[in-house]
């Protein structure tokens, strides 16, 4: 056996897996709280990435240089998708909240693509180029043909992003009012939650996660376009259901799952096939453990 | 302290509640009796502004509330312990009553507040860990009150706190009802359908058919009246 070509394809499929968990995690947190598949969490994703573009674009023009465009064009990104994030809410589905489920989730297909085609008219329909904001760092070099810089920046920086939404969402006040809200609405608003102001945290925090998984897979792929969103989306929105839908280390470990079966069977099958084997993968979890791998565990005495 | 007049509720095309008028005292415990689907829940909802009425006034310490949100209410100091405890299940024990003091921020005073509850339900302090799913019932119950509790109440609305209990822990429950009211002052709105128990431990009482008022009048009196009895106590 190749170990070499292992640790390879391991490290791609942890790539994969970690950019998959960002954006699944936003479905997931969404899911949690007010039980809406917010599918244009995807555009989300891609608005964080041509952000980025822009900002770097312009940041070069200024003379900055290196590490500093890619926290600035990262920060800047979230920014702007939090901003996207909370009006969608505002716009596309508190007026619907209380409607029967299905007007939400036509709601959210049509910001979903509302929001692409507003990108193709003022953007282009063509794939641009995008600059690679992740320098090689001299370090990597003995082992850069295994695991190269742009990897180890993903792999760090998406630990660091879900051990910070850990800390969030276990000890902090909003993180508190978080889980309160997704176990019971209306008990939350009789302990003085603002449940509205929960929603909009929470789409904030997705929007942001999917912004950084824009620039990362921007700066790593090397070319966006309006359309990038929606594949990411429909793996993500995948990994979420694989993990169990509403549990947030599922929606990690599902698109960990998601990410190594893909890569592995790109690499040791074709890769014309990864993605039969990544909604195979979904199927056969579905048939053996329809709430997901990590589905409800807790039960409720009544 | 808590006023209500001509309150009309409605869940869609559906009248709840046909215009209610009742009134809490500073330092009372006042129940509200009646059979199922009464309108005893929706008037507490109403109160607590999560299903707010579609006309009348709701009147705390004289200002009208019904138009604020919920959160605003919990702020007044009207908290409510809801029909079915609505335990966060997956949160601990601990967690729960870190919830009911939500809005405050006096730590050192909260910390004074956990023992007062630890001190009244013993039985939560052993179990602070747990998941607050895997209570018992009786347990639940204890958790709902001590998690108003943490809110500092001025005004404390229990739904059905006795419901689907051991006579025991009922007793205990109502025991435990009769000294917060008198020990902290805190006045006490109490929704039952365990009649008797409810109208020996309050000081007034409403009667509520098909969401009106019907009936109202001193605790004592009621228990001696003919048609409560037949209808609600079952003698």
């Amino acid at each position: 056996m190749d170990w070499a070509y292992f640790v390879e394809l391991l490290c791609s499929g942890l790539v994969r897996g970690s950019i998959y968990a960002l954006i699944a995690l936003g479905y997931t947190m969404v899911y949690g709280i007010i039980q809406l598949i917010n599918f244009a969490h995807g555009e989300i994703y891609m608005i964080g990435a041509f952000v980025a573009l822009i900002v770097s674009g312009a940041l070069t023009i200024y003379g900055f240089s290196g590490v500093s465009i890619l926290v600035l064009a990262a920060l800047i990104a979230a920014v702007y998708a939090a901003a996207y994030g909370i009006t969608l809410e505002r716009i596309a589905y508190r007026p619907l909240r209380g409607a029967p489920r299905l007007s939400p989730l036509i709601s959210a297909i049509g910001a979903s693509l509302f929001l692409q085609n507003y990108v193709l008219l003022a953007q282009t329909p063509d794939f641009l180029p995008f600059p690679a904001l992740i320098p090689d760092f001299e370090f990597m070099e003995p082992i850069a043909h295994i695991v190269g810089s742009p990897e180890l920046v993903i792999l760090v920086v998406t630990t660091l992003t879900m051990i910070g939404l850990t800390v969030l969402i276990k000890h902090t006040k909003i993180g508190k009012a978080m889980r309160a809200t997704q176990q019971d609405m209306i008990m939350a608003r009789l302990t003085g939650v603002n449940v509205d102001r929960v929603i909009s945290v929470t789409f904030v925090i997705g929007s942001v996660l999917a912004a950084i998984g824009g620039v990362l897979v921007g700066s790593y792929i090397g070319q966006i376009n309006f359309y990038i969103g929606f594949m990411v989306g429909v793996k993500a929105f995948t990994a979420a259901v694989l993990g169990g839908i509403g549990n947030i280390p599922g929606a990690v470990i599902g698109a960990l799952v998601l990410g190594l079966t893909e890569a592995f069977a790109a690499g040791y099958v074709s890769s014309a096939y990864e993605d039969v084997f990544a909604f195979g993968l979904l199927v056969l979890i579905l048939i053996v453990r329809p709430a997901g791998i990590l589905g409800k565990a807790v039960k409720q005495k009544v | 302290m808590l006023e209500l007049k001509n309150v009309q509720t409605y869940y869609g095309n559906i009248q709840a509640l046909k215009g209610i008028n009742m009134e809490v005292r500073e330092g009372e415990i006042v129940t509200l009796i009646g059979a199922n689907g009464a309108g005893k829940t929706t008037t507490l909802m109403t109160i607590s502004g999560v299903v707010p009425p579609k006309s009348g006034e709701v009147l705390f310490e004289g200002t009208p509330i019904q138009k604020l949100s919920s959160e605003k209410i919990v702020k007044k100091g009207l908290i409510q312990a809801p029909e079915g405890r609505r335990i966060f299940p997956n949160m601990s024990v601990m967690e729960n009553l870190e919830m009911g003091a939500f809005l405050r921020n006096d730590k050192i005073i909260i910390k004074q507040d956990f023992d007062y509850v630890f001190d009244l339900f013993p039985r939560l302090a052993e179990r602070r860990a747990q998941l607050g799913g895997t209570l018992s019932g009786g347990e639940q119950q204890m958790l709902a009150i001590s998690r108003a509790l943490m809110a500092r109440p001025r005004l404390l609305l229990l739904d059905e706190p006795s419901l689907g209990l051991a006579p025991i822990i009922i007793t205990q429950i109502f025991e435990i009802i009769r000294k917060i009211n008198k020990e902290s002052n805190t006045t006490v709105f109490l929704v039952e359908q365990n009649a008797n128990q409810a109208l020996k431990l309050a000081h007034r009482g409403y009667v509520m058919e098909n969401g009106a008022i019907t009936l109202t009048d001193t605790a004592a009196n009621l228990l001696a009246n003919e048609a409560v009895k037949s209808a609600y106590l079952g003698i």
